[in-house]
């Protein structure tokens, strides 16, 4: 018998609302409290919450560290390649009102972009740090904390 | 008659205190990760408190979540416990903490009040912003907004320090953590790695051998002392 019942069967009905959650504050950013980073951050916090509980392996199985190391990168050139588009529409750099064909429409691509490029960065390096200070040491068993 | 907000307020400013105090006298390294977690946790709740929903989110899971976490791991490194200072290397830090804070009370007066609508944080290109984004922009929020195109840039910037920091743990630790050859003392018994990542499983037997060892050997010095010793 698991002595972490009760934690992993919490933690396997909570872990989908941290998600779900995240999702909620990225994109309901435009219209209350949140934006790219606060859903960064919780994204990040479900993943480490499944590590806690499930192991280091399995949440490695579940989101792959080459996936983390991709999204860290992505996440930077999304914002950054947002910019280059604005440049490419003969705009100033990230002005997003050129993306569409009215300003406040173009403005509100941009955001979206953007926001999703600073979700993607910083989830993916809290994700990684996790993953580089939690790879260190062996699992420790209950008494040895 | 207190309003009902100030009484919360001030109840979440004594918990932080107690959170604090109890903090610095602990000795117990896990018991201070944790209540730094607290900490964090109870400011977010002030955070709330002060209509910062944004601060408050970022203060839950950076603070009280992911920190907490990386402070465990870097506490597994090292000793449990923390060795307590002399007091006359105490007084130099005493002093600087006391100087700043009254320093700090000293400039209290000077602060706008809050909410001040004329204080310069909202007078100047704030209220200017708030002006602008519902014709320019058209979402509710000021704040995503600002972040996201009247400050573009800077939150550029941001992005790019977070990426920066998440590469320079990455070069130095490497994701699984092996980046190199590494060492360590956690409870006196020393860790060492190469840099295979098949080394992983290795450490971690010879951890668990390593502290039966030591087991093993302080039950025999034991042994030996209470059959040398006749009582």
């Amino acid at each position: 018998m698991n002595p972490h019942v009760i934690l992993r069967v919490v933690a396997k009905f909570l872990i989908p609302l941290i998600a779900v959650f995240a999702f909620y504050v990225q994109f309901h950013g435009d219209y209350g409290p949140g934006g790219g980073f606060q859903a960064g951050v919780i994204l990040a916090a479900a993943v480490i919450l499944y590590a806690l509980i499930f192991g280091l392996d399995a949440a490695k199985k579940a989101v792959p560290p080459s996936a983390v190391r991709v999204g860290m990168s992505l996440g930077v050139l999304l914002y950054g390649g947002t910019g280059v588009v604005t440049w490419l529409l003969g705009a100033n750099y990230l002005e997003y009102g050129v993306l569409a064909s009215d300003p406040a429409d173009g403005q509100h691509y941009g955001i979206l972009t953007v926001e999703l490029g600073v979700l993607f960065s910083v989830a993916s390096v809290m994700v990684a740090i996790f993953y580089a200070f939690g790879s260190r040491q062996p699992d420790l068993s209950d008494e040895d904390w | 008659m207190i309003p009902s907000v100030l009484i919360l307020d001030i109840t979440l400013m004594a918990l932080l205190v107690v959170v604090a105090v109890s903090i610095v006298r602990m000795r117990s390294l896990f018991a201070i990760v944790m209540l730094q977690g607290v900490y964090s946790l109870v400011s977010a709740a002030w955070f709330v408190s002060l209509d910062a929903v944004d601060v408050a989110f970022t203060e839950a899971a950076v603070g009280a979540g992911v920190s907490t976490i990386l402070m465990l791991s870097a506490m597994l490194l090292a000793d449990r416990e923390s060795k307590p200072i002399e007091m006359r290397r105490q007084v130099g830090p005493l002093m600087v903490v006391i100087v700043t804070g009254i320093a700090l009370f000293y400039a209290i007066p000077d602060m706008p009040a809050f909410g001040d609508a004329n204080s310069p944080a909202n007078a100047y290109v704030g209220m200017d912003y708030i002006d602008r984004t519902t014709d320019e922009i058209h979402i509710p929020n000021v704040v995503t907004a600002v972040l996201a195109s009247y400050r573009g840039f800077d939150t550029f910037g941001e992005v790019v320090v977070i990426f920066a920091a998440g590469l320079g743990v990455l070069l130095l630790l490497g994701l699984n953590g092996n980046a190199g050859k590494w060492r360590a003392r956690p409870n006196g018994v020393s860790v060492c790695s190469t840099a295979l990542p098949s080394a992983q499983d290795a450490i971690g037997e010879s951890v668990a051998s390593l502290a039966n060892k030591r087991k093993t050997e302080q039950a025999a010095a034991e042994a030996a002392k209470d059959a040398g010793s006749p009582s």
